[in-house]
């Protein structure tokens, strides 16, 4: 109703439409009013009342709907506590959980009709006369200002914080200290990777085989326009000796999320790049499933255009052109594993990828 | 026929006799044996070949030529591809899934209505099946049959979904996009045989997934798990048809959130004055 504490003459009380700024006989220094404003004050104009104010049945019956609205609200949320206990937990209706969609529906509607019925009080009962609040400056007043410069002063003179140097000189150096855990904790970010984002797990000689199953492949297996999301198989071979593979738990899915390949076959001659086409078997051909752009699982292999895509950014690689991007972020080729074959003519990598999977990082392009 | 009765002792009679047997019978091979040749093919009764190249020729060879070796354009690319070594199974699949024949050419061939009936399509796979070289015949209810399918099953089957299925088909096997317009289905609806069908003949953009690699026991474990997907109602309230949380999260922000505001606004300007003071 006010403006300010400390200029309660300054207020306008409401409804009190004459009183306008223009019209102010004392205006101070904090609410600047121009008498030549260039846009006309349009005033206020004469109160309105509503139906429930000059209408005692009109008011009755509002205050009978708004208690409706709320007592419907307090049935609802009743009936939310009575539907969590009646309805099955497997119970369907219209194609979702009936226990869900019945809490959602009861508990919502409490809460709207509670909401629309606070509205409707306000809006149609509380007083409605309009009223008018005057701008005023933010900042303190010059007293509070003085005052509150004087109590530093003296609580610094009381400390002694300007004479006690030792005191003072401990103090900083302590907060200062405080700053180094902040930075000897990025020591979690370490250590360094080394060599591990150059390397995977595959190797001369390590049979490729197919996901899941682990079973290896041969080239007769692999038909034209097939494609196969294969592992290394050390990931599934037992040595002797030994009830588990080599790789398991975190250190097997961190293997497996720069080892995972996929192979596929096309005809020979559709082959454009002659030295990708040397690295295969027979036109079968094994390219890294980890997108170079981001690292997402590229295998979304359309058998008609030789295209591989990610699903992630449309990054699009060319497989019958050594992987070559076609479309999309990614900056460099998918790179390709070299497929051989072992004396039981199953196929294996003839040895690590020649370059890093994955997405690409500053210090590959080093050396 | 009385002059032919009058001779049926001639010394030549025999031999004419003998020499229409071995035409009949030469003739019957000729008509039967493409079919019975290859055990895995479905569809050896010669009728069925025959009234199959009928609906071939009407329906098909303008696209796919009379002899299955697809026609090409002048300006490079086809009308229709080949159809040699395609088999039985890829014609169920196109045929019996509506693919086939197309209503417009496009970059993908959908879903729909079939325009054959099983009888004209069992034809017509029997045909092409004879007539343009071995193919995968159409599977049987090992691929698809899920009487006697167990949890671990199913689970083994949702692994194999997630290596090679759900980059395309996503997670819930409603489909999505791949590049140039063309899109990977949805997998609702499909029917048993037409899956394993399009597993073994990889049509369209899709890849082969030969049963060498994944058994018709895995090929089964996955449709098992993807009806078991299906099947499952939507806990989490209306799923949009399972386009997943980032189209679900946008729904909501901007329809559902959107609503509310406006329903807010709506009550807090709607407002009535008495007319009499």
């Amino acid at each position: 109703m006010t403006t300010h504490g400390s200029h309660p003459a300054d207020g306008s009380s409401a409804g009190d439409s004459a009183n306008l700024p223009a019209e102010q006989a004392h205006p101070d220094e904090r609410v600047e009013v121009h008498a030549g404003d260039p846009v006309a004050n349009p005033g206020l104009g004469s109160h309105q009342p509503r139906p429930t104010d000059v209408d005692p049945a009109a008011e009755k019956r509002a205050e009978r709907q708004i208690s409706l609205l709320f007592a419907i609200s307090a049935l609802l949320t009743l009936g939310f506590c009575v539907a969590y206990f009646a309805i099955p937990r497997d119970a369907v209706l219209f194609g979702t959980s009936a226990l869900n969609l019945a809490l959602g529906v009861t508990l919502g509607l409490a809460l709207l009709l509670i909401g629309i019925g606070a509205i409707q009080w306000a809006k149609t009962l509380m007083d409605d006369h309009e009223m008018v609040e005057m701008r005023h400056g933010s900042g303190s007043s010059d007293e509070d200002k003085a005052e509150a410069l004087a109590a530093f002063e003296q609580g610094a003179e009381e400390s002694g914080f300007g004479r006690r140097s030792m005191l003072r000189g401990t103090l900083l150096t302590s907060l200062g200290v405080l700053g180094l855990p902040a930075v000897v904790l990025f020591a979690d970010l370490g250590p360094l990777p080394g060599n591990a984002p150059r390397r995977t797990v595959w190797a001369k000689g390590v049979r490729v085989v197919n996901d899941v199953t682990g079973e290896p492949l041969r080239p007769d297996e692999i038909q034209l326009g097939q494609l196969v999301n294969a592992q290394p198989g050390v990931f599934y071979e037992i040595a002797e000796g030994e009830e588990h593979p080599a790789y398991e738990g975190t250190e097997l899915l961190n293997a497996k999320a720069k080892a995972s390949v996929v192979v596929v076959r096309m005809l020979p001659d559709e082959i454009v790049n002659a030295s990708s086409a040397d690295k295969g078997v027979d036109g079968i051909l094994c390219y890294s499933k980890i997108c170079p752009h981001l690292g997402c699982p590229i295998s979304l292999w359309e058998q008609q255009t030789k295209n591989l895509i990610c699903p992630c950014h449309q990054s699009t690689f060319n497989l019958a052109d050594g992987g070559r991007v076609v479309f999309g972020p990614a900056r460099r080729a998918v790179p390709q594993l070299e497929l051989g074959l072992d004396d039981e003519g199953y196929l294996i990598a003839l040895g690590d990828f020649a370059e890093p999977v994955g997405p690409s990082f500053p210090e590959m392009y080093q050396d | 026929m009385r002059q032919l009765s009058t001779h049926r002792r001639h010394p030549l009679a025999g031999v004419l006799v003998l020499l229409l047997g071995l035409v009949v019978a030469g003739g019957l091979y000729a008509a039967a044996a493409p079919g019975s040749a290859r055990a895995d093919s479905a569809g050896t009764d010669a009728d069925l070949v025959a009234e199959g190249r009928e609906l071939y020729l009407t329906g098909c060879s303008s696209c796919h030529g009379q002899n299955g070796q697809g026609i090409l354009q002048r300006e490079g690319g086809q009308y229709g591809p080949s159809l040699i070594g395609v088999g039985a199974a890829a014609v169920d699949f196109q045929v019996g899934t509506g693919r086939m024949p197309m209503a417009q050419n496009s970059q993908q061939a959908p879903r729909k209505e079939p325009f054959y009936d099983a009888a004209e399509t069992e034809a017509m796979a029997a045909f092409v099946a004879a007539e343009f070289g071995p193919g995968p015949a159409i599977p049987g209810p090992e691929y698809y049959d899920l009487a006697g399918v167990s949890d671990e099953d199913i689970t083994e089957g949702r692994e194999l979904y997630l290596a090679n299925c759900s980059a395309c088909h996503n997670a819930a096997g409603i489909g999505g996009a791949l590049g140039g317009g063309r899109y990977a289905p949805t997998l609702e609806g499909v029917e048993g045989v037409h899956f394993a069908e399009a597993m073994i003949t990889g049509p369209q953009s899709m890849p082969v997934f030969s049963d060498e690699v994944l058994t018709p026991e895995d090929k089964r474990n996955i449709y098992a798990s993807l009806r078991e997907i299906q099947a499952e109602p939507a806990s989490g309230g209306f799923d949009l048809g399972r386009v997943g949380p980032v189209g679900e999260g946008l729904a909501g922000w901007v329809a559902g959130i959107g609503a509310l505001v406006g329903f807010a606004v709506w009550i807090g300007k709607h407002s009535v004055r008495a007319s009499k003071q």
